[in-house]
């Protein structure tokens, strides 16, 4: 099944190099992989997605927390949690076309981001069923262009890392510029 | 006080306690080397920087300290990535310092320029790169935390030339190491503790596993006692060996793809393993689907990555060894085992006739006999055996009888031919009072011989033993087992040895009788100089039991009847 692991990593140059790398090795498959900014400049966050079984996902954990730049670590698969997609689509929609285009958007709540005189571009947020849905209706008129950002995922609630009393690993790192850890 | 890059990485190496580092100059690394001479740390002159490593290592091996490596940018640094990744896949504690062009240069293929970091990532347990002076206290510092904690590891520290030649303030204390996301010290959960114990009370006929971790944590009197109070019989790992004295009533002796038969069936015939500090590696547990069906599970291990990873287990303790044993022994009750090790003492039966001194002398020379003799004749004394990768490892594994912890060497993992000549030169160095013996193949031995001269430069007195086949041959071995014996480029034209040796200045002699190798090993242990003996052996030998890649674990090619045939028989 589909496990979704958030990994707060360590923000210096080439971490997402040893993660990617990591994961390559040990031959552990990944679905999407995103990064970004937090909260805390020193940290960055990851959420990445990997179709595994749950002794898989336990090794995948140990071996993300072997990198010594990775802080921490959670798999939210069974916790109750916001998972989100962001696409834009870019749909041919001639003159006919473009009020059922637009029409079907409005359906699924996506927003036009760019009109052309052969084309529609839409920009749709999402859980991924909802933006295949999407995609799934669209695909008639044809898609020229579609780019997908993959899963940003964050737990329901009040909950965070830094409030678990279990989680110890407090994101506090010193900014290096002469220290690049594997560029 | 402001110091140059170059000045700061010796003052931080002597810090930390090193006394010796094994490195090849080259332009990239100069500026370090030109500040060596403030330093009171002893450089060796490697004649290639594979060797640098092995040394490192075997450094690290024979001691259990930070081993260190020094080479340049480019190809001084690719060549120290198969030492790199032995470390690694054998958990060795060794920091690399490599050379790198200028920061401004980097990502312009400068000349010597190689992405050394980007290379190593994943055969390190950490690496980085250091363009400013003023980092590298804490960065060197942090290495050196990284490569000895927890599972120990590889380090590589790849510092830009203008790195080492900027100056900055240099103040020890406040460059404390930043590793937030590192967690070396993890420990089990009271319930998990509760778990084993109760495995280790029911069980029936249970197996202790002792691996390399046992010798790394330093638990090997927690291993003893438990072993003791338990009453349970231990197989080791090739890397275990010497962690449970040989000669101890429940040592069972080695196990896996070239371990005694009686082990191996004893493992699939157990209730209860409990692994110790190994890692299920594919030579020791055969095929995974038929390994050790019958028996629960217990695995202690410092690294959590390792647990269910080959072979899943019933109960997992993460943390380090001793520690956890220390935790574990109060509560361990004494179970009488005796129907088990009788059971076992049946299934040695025959094949417990190891005792190749008994074969007559027909006139050959078997590495059996060479390796025997040798161990006969250091027995007892401060000895440490490092040897290369193939037949004559598994041979050393089987009839050199380890008693204590760091007298074995070897690349396990990664299996490196050239790997024990260098490691011995790093063990010589760390344990000059030990007497250390090289035993090699022709084929390892032709890979780093050039490091000959490194142990004449250094007048170190280490005994080296060819054992000469003119074959590379477990590769012939495999050949002859599963290639329908096409022996395609296994045999060796090899140089005189002796000359050779004599070329560097190194007392040699060859030996092609079994009534000389006892007179020859005396000769070298009497002569106060390095010595190489070229024990000219039967050339299609083979290493026996054997289990077939992919093969069940009791699944073993067994010596020819009568056992050592070639020897009797001839």
């Amino acid at each position: 099944m589909l496990n979704i692991f958030v990994v707060y990593v360590e923000n210096k140059p080439g971490v997402l190099t040893r993660v990617a790398s990591l994961f390559r090795r040990r031959a552990f498959n990944i679905d999407s992989l995103t990064v970004g900014r937090t909260e805390k400049p020193e940290v960055s966050r990851m959420t990445i997605t990997v179709d595994t079984n749950p002794d898989q996902a336990k090794r995948i954990e140990a071996n993300l927390y072997n990198l010594v730049n990775v802080l921490l670590v959670e798999n939210i698969t069974h916790e109750p949690a916001i998972a989100r997609d962001l696409a834009m689509i870019k749909v041919a929609a001639t003159h006919e076309a473009r009020s059922h285009v637009l029409e079907l958007a409005s359906v699924f709540r996506a927003r036009v981001v760019d009109v052309a005189p052969e084309s529609l571009t839409i920009e749709i947020t999402g859980g991924e069923d909802k933006i295949d849905g999407l995609l799934e209706v669209l695909r008639p008129y044809g898609v020229v262009e579609m780019v997908r950002t993959g899963i940003v995922a964050m737990r329901r609630g009040t909950t965070s890392p830094s409030a678990n009393p279990n989680q110890t690993k407090t994101p506090q790192v010193a900014a290096d510029e002469g220290v690049s850890y594997s560029v | 006080m402001t110091k140059t890059g170059a000045q700061i990485l010796w003052e931080c190496l002597e810090r930390e306690g090193v006394k010796h580092v094994f490195g090849y100059p080259g332009g990239a690394i100069l500026p370090a080397y030109d500040a060596l001479k403030h330093s009171d740390i002893h450089h060796i002159l490697v004649r290639h920087e594979q060797g640098a490593t092995h040394m490192a290592d075997g450094y690290a091996r024979a001691s259990g300290e930070v081993g260190v490596a020094v080479a340049t940018s480019g190809p001084g640094a690719t060549n120290m990535v198969t030492g790199i990744a032995t470390a690694m896949l054998d958990s060795s504690p060794i920091v690399c310092i490599t050379g790198q062009v200028g920061s401004k240069l980097i990502g312009s293929d400068a000349f010597q320029e190689t992405d050394i970091t980007g290379i190593t990532l994943p055969i390190t347990k950490h690496n980085y790169l250091v363009t400013h002076a003023d980092q590298l206290a804490r960065v060197l510092r942090e290495a050196f935390y990284v490569a000895r904690s927890g599972r120990p590891g590889p380090v590589l520290v790849d510092i830009t030339k203008d790195a080492q030649q900027s100056s900055c303030e240099f103040n020890w204390e406040a460059a404390r190491p930043q590793l937030p996301g590192y967690r070396p010290d993890l420990s089990p959960e009271e319930t998990e503790y509760a778990q084993a114990l109760e495995l280790i009370h029911k069980a029936k006929r249970p197996l202790i596993l002792a691996g390399h971790g046992i010798i790394v944590s330093g638990a090997m009197a927690e291993v003893l006692t438990l072993a003791e109070k338990a009453g349970i019989p231990v197989a080791l790992t090739l890397l275990g060996l010497g962690a449970f004295p040989a000669s101890h009533p429940l040592n069972l002796g080695m196990m896996g793809m070239h371990g005694e038969a009686w082990v191996n069936h004893a493992i699939q015939e157990a209730d209860l393993l409990l692994a110790l500090g190994m890692r299920f590696d594919d030579r020791v547990t055969g095929n995974l689907k038929t390994y050790a069906q019958d028996a629960k599970k217990i695995h202690i291990e410092i690294d959590p990555a390792e647990i269910n990873k080959n072979v899943k287990v019933d109960v997992a303790l993460v943390g380090d060894l001793r520690e956890v044993l220390k935790e574990l022994l109060p509560r361990v009750e004494s179970v009488d085992h005796t129907e088990w090790l009788d059971s076992i003492d049946k299934l040695k039966g025959d094949s417990a006739v190891r005792d190749v001194q008994k074969l007559p002398d027909n006139g050959h020379l078997y590495a059996a006999h060479v390796i025997n003799d040798l161990w006969r004749e250091t027995r007892g004394s401060n000895t440490v055996v490092v040897t290369d990768v193939g037949q004559h490892q598994m041979w050393e594994a089987q009839y050199f009888k380890h008693e204590k912890a760091r007298s074995l060497i070897t690349s396990g993992g990664l299996g490196t031919m050239g790997f024990a000549l260098p490691a011995a030169i790093g063990a010589k160095v760390a344990r000059p009072e030990a007497e250390v013996w090289v035993i090699v193949g022709d084929g390892g031995f032709q890979m780093t011989m050039s490091e000959l001269a490194t142990i004449v430069q250094e007048k170190l007195k280490i005994n080296i033993a060819i054992i000469n086949n003119g074959f590379l041959g477990m590769v012939r071995q495999w050949q002859e087992f599963f290639y329908e014996r096409n022996y395609e480029a296994t045999p060796l034209l090899n140089p005189n040895f002796v000359k050779l040796a004599e070329a560097y200045g190194i007392r040699s002699m060859a030996v092609t009788e079994r009534s000389q190798v006892l007179p020859s090993v005396r000769a070298a242990r009497d002569h106060d100089g390095a010595v190489l003996l070229d024990f000219k052996v039967e050339q299609e030998d083979t290493v026996y039991p054997m289990v077939a890649a992919g093969a069940s674990l009791n699944d073993m090619i067994r010596r020819p009847s009568p056992i050592v045939e070639t020897a009797a028989d001839e």
